[in-house]
């Protein structure tokens, strides 16, 4: 059976272990019916010319892990970002588990999205916030449908929240092929910050499938950094959807380290309702083999005195291939927007291709918008001039991507995180250099 | 120390040396004039092993050995240091970790552990203070946004941080006024001793005032067509290159 009709045709056993007597379950009902009559996306569709699911589409998924699997936490223990404290809430195979997460309900809620779908104190934020700034393409429909477990954050009004919080999933392959369809929903108040974490993280080379949404609400003059680190196995496959409301003079950023994984792909969206709203979008990517990135974002400038800022390194060996198609709507009210926008790549083989793609739609006739896209090798020059000092040719190679990324990784507002980051990228780059970034 | 006999090379099959011989020993400064395009700056890359180069025939020997098949780092942990005519921006990497990663990556090779951070720190207080050079200066990205003299300041910088036995200067007297001339060349001069030896590759007799070679080499054409003491410098100076050019074609 295919994918599709799987999916479809599970939807009523989903339906048997849930509440179907709820506003939510009108609206993955609804949700169903359009992805049946969408299917997924194929590389006719404008938005996937560059980026086939087909391969990974092929695979047998399992749609509800049949059996529970519980992991220690010292051999998990690498995937976290452990040498600081931080609220984490971890799934196994789509099932929270209590054993590896460090939740709270004190002063705010750090939580599960099952919880927050099915408990009556909840209910007026779902019905404010659940599936309204989601899109309505076939795969967040699709993860809509199937909406049940993920996290759930909520930080009230003035709150600082002193730890990052860590939101991990982990596929055990316990199923030969597994389909994952985490969804989570963080609502952040009126001038409180949050730092959030997020990784993806098969334990074997069983075929993976995430399909993942997230909606982020950041009202007036809440701080949100997230950081997503994509380093999974090579048979584990991800589309991240992730949409982004401000309210005025809000500041969001989203750093998306992608280092590993078969293919991944992240739909980042931001829209920006209010004034004096700052989102940044930053990215590295460095792979190798036959691994897939696509970067596609879309900032929606919607108010005047706005700013985004975009800023993607990509780094492809072998016969990787990376897309990068970034898309800045500025509407007519939206004058004295600021809006940058750089994609830089360095291709290390011939084999290795990159497809980017600036898309910028400008209706306000009082705005900066530049953008910028280059594409090329490692400069010869420069590392004939570093050789010439001693340092030999493959360390010359990795300080010279080292300091193509720096600017990304220096935003990098947890120190912990910014040094495992670079850790990761001389480990990607097989070596070791004697100091940070 | 250095011996280059019958050297021919090119890039891109355009002959470019036609047959270079040059013996350096320690202790000496040597220096290379000539006009544009005479090949003074293949010479350099080529002595301080640029791929781009083919040599096709002679021999450059180090201390009596072969270096033709080393790689260009490999000549550095041998002891050659060239000064880059045009260095190459890095950002994002400061002049501070540049070095040290320099360093520490040829002790490497020979069998050393990195030099202890104090050490380092001293002799980058050291060095930096005998070229006048800013602390502050130290911490940014190596080359980006320096003006000329900076770069061939921060060059002589990195020379006396290496510390090599034969150091090629490519054209480090352009782009300097005659106060960052000064203070390189006093630096060059201190960096000076009877174990190491300098080329001095330059258009203009300006440097050779404040370095003052034992050798002087006219290049023309990928040859060195004529040789003498720094009186021959003068002579350049005073007369320009044609004479040279038309006792060659003569």
């Amino acid at each position: 059976m295919e994918l599709k009709d799987k999916l479809v045709s599970s939807f009523l056993a989903f339906e048997n272990h849930i509440n179907v007597d709820s506003k939510v379950h009108d609206i993955r009902s609804e949700a169903i019916k359009t992805f049946e009559n969408e299917g997924f996306p194929s590389k006719k569709d404008e938005n996937w010319k560059y980026t086939s699911l087909k391969s990974i589409l092929k695979h047998d998924y399992s749609v509800f892990p049949k059996q529970e699997k519980a992991l220690e936490y010292k051999d998990v223990k690498q995937y976290f970002i452990h040498d600081i404290d931080t609220y984490k809430i971890v799934f196994i195979d789509g099932k929270y588990s209590s054993h590896l997460s460090q939740t709270t309900h004190d002063k705010i809620d750090v939580c599960l999205m099952s919880s927050a779908l099915e408990k009556p104190k909840y209910e007026l934020i779902i019905e404010n916030y659940f599936n309204k700034i989601a899109a309505k393409d076939s795969l967040a429909v699709l993860n809509t449908a199937f909406s049940r477990e993920g996290a759930y954050i909520h930080i009230p009004k003035n709150q600082l929240v002193n730890k990052p919080i860590q939101i991990v999933h982990f596929s055990t392959g316990n199923e030969v092929a597994l389909m994952l369809q985490p969804r989570n929903l963080i609502v952040v108040e009126e001038n409180s910050h949050v730092q959030i974490i997020e990784r993806h993280q098969s334990l074997t080379d069983n075929p993976v499938l995430t399909n993942s949404v997230t909606e982020i609400f950041a009202n007036k003059r809440a701080i949100v950094d997230y950081y997503k680190l994509q380093n999974d196995k090579h048979k584990a496959s991800l589309v991240d959807n992730t949409y982004i409301d401000q309210k005025r003079e809000s500041l969001c950023s989203v750093h998306t380290f992608s280092f590993g994984g078969k293919l991944t792909r992240n739909n980042l969206n931001f829209f920006q309702n209010g004034e004096r709203i700052d989102s940044t979008m930053k990215g590295i990517t460095i792979i190798g083999d036959k691994q897939h990135v696509d970067h596609n974002t879309l900032v929606h400038h919607i108010e005047p005195n706005c700013e985004s800022h975009q800023d993607y390194k990509g780094i492809f060996g072998d016969q990787s291939t990376g897309v990068f198609n970034g898309k800045v709507v500025v509407e007519k009210e939206a004058q004295k927007t600021n809006a940058f926008q750089a994609n830089n790549n360095i291709l290390l083989s011939d084999k290795a291709t990159i497809n980017t793609k600036p898309q910028l739609e400008i209706f306000a006739d009082d705005v900066k918008c530049s953008h910028g896209c280059t594409i090329g090798q490692l400069d010869e020059s420069a590392l004939f001039y570093m050789r010439s000092r001693g340092i030999p040719k493959k360390e010359a190679k990795a300080l010279l991507m080292y300091a193509f990324s720096n600017n990304v990784l220096n935003s990098v507002k947890i120190p912990e995180l910014k040094h495992r980051i670079t850790k990761l990228i001389a480990h990607k780059l097989g070596i070791n250099i004697g100091f940070d970034l | 120390m250095l011996k280059i006999n019958d050297l021919h090379a090119s890039v891109e099959d355009k002959s470019i040396l036609k047959g270079i011989n040059l013996e350096v020993k320690a202790g000496e400064v040597h220096a290379i004039m000539g006009p544009n395009g005479s090949g003074k700056s293949t010479l350099a890359s080529v002595i301080a092993g640029k791929e781009e180069y083919e040599v096709e025939k002679g021999e450059i020997l180090l201390d009596d050995e072969d270096i033709d098949e080393l790689a260009a780092e490999e000549r550095a942990h041998k002891g050659i240091f060239l000064s880059f005519q045009y260095p190459v921006e890095i950002p994002g990497v400061s002049v501070t970790n540049f070095i040290k990663t320099a360093i520490n990556e040829t002790r490497k090779i020979q069998g050393l552990d990195n030099m202890p951070a104090k050490d380092l720190l001293k002799k980058i207080r050291d060095k930096a203070e005998l070229l006048e050079i800013d602390r502050k200066f130290l911490s940014r990205s190596l080359n980006e946004g320096f003006s000329g003299g900076e770069k061939k300041r921060n060059e002589i910088f990195q020379m006396a941080m290496l510390e090599p036995k034969l150091a090629i200067l490519d054209e480090t007297d352009s782009g300097l006024d005659i106060d960052a001339l000064r203070i390189v060349a006093n630096g060059v001069n201190k960096l000076k001793s009877k174990d190491n030896a300098i080329i001095v590759i330059t258009h203009y007799q300006r440097l050779l005032d404040h370095i003052v070679p034992d050798y002087v080499h006219v290049l023309y054409d990928g040859k060195i067509v004529k040789s003498g003491t720094k009186e021959l410098a003068f002579e350049l100076e005073e007369k320009g290159y044609d004479w040279i050019k038309e006792e060659v074609n003569a």
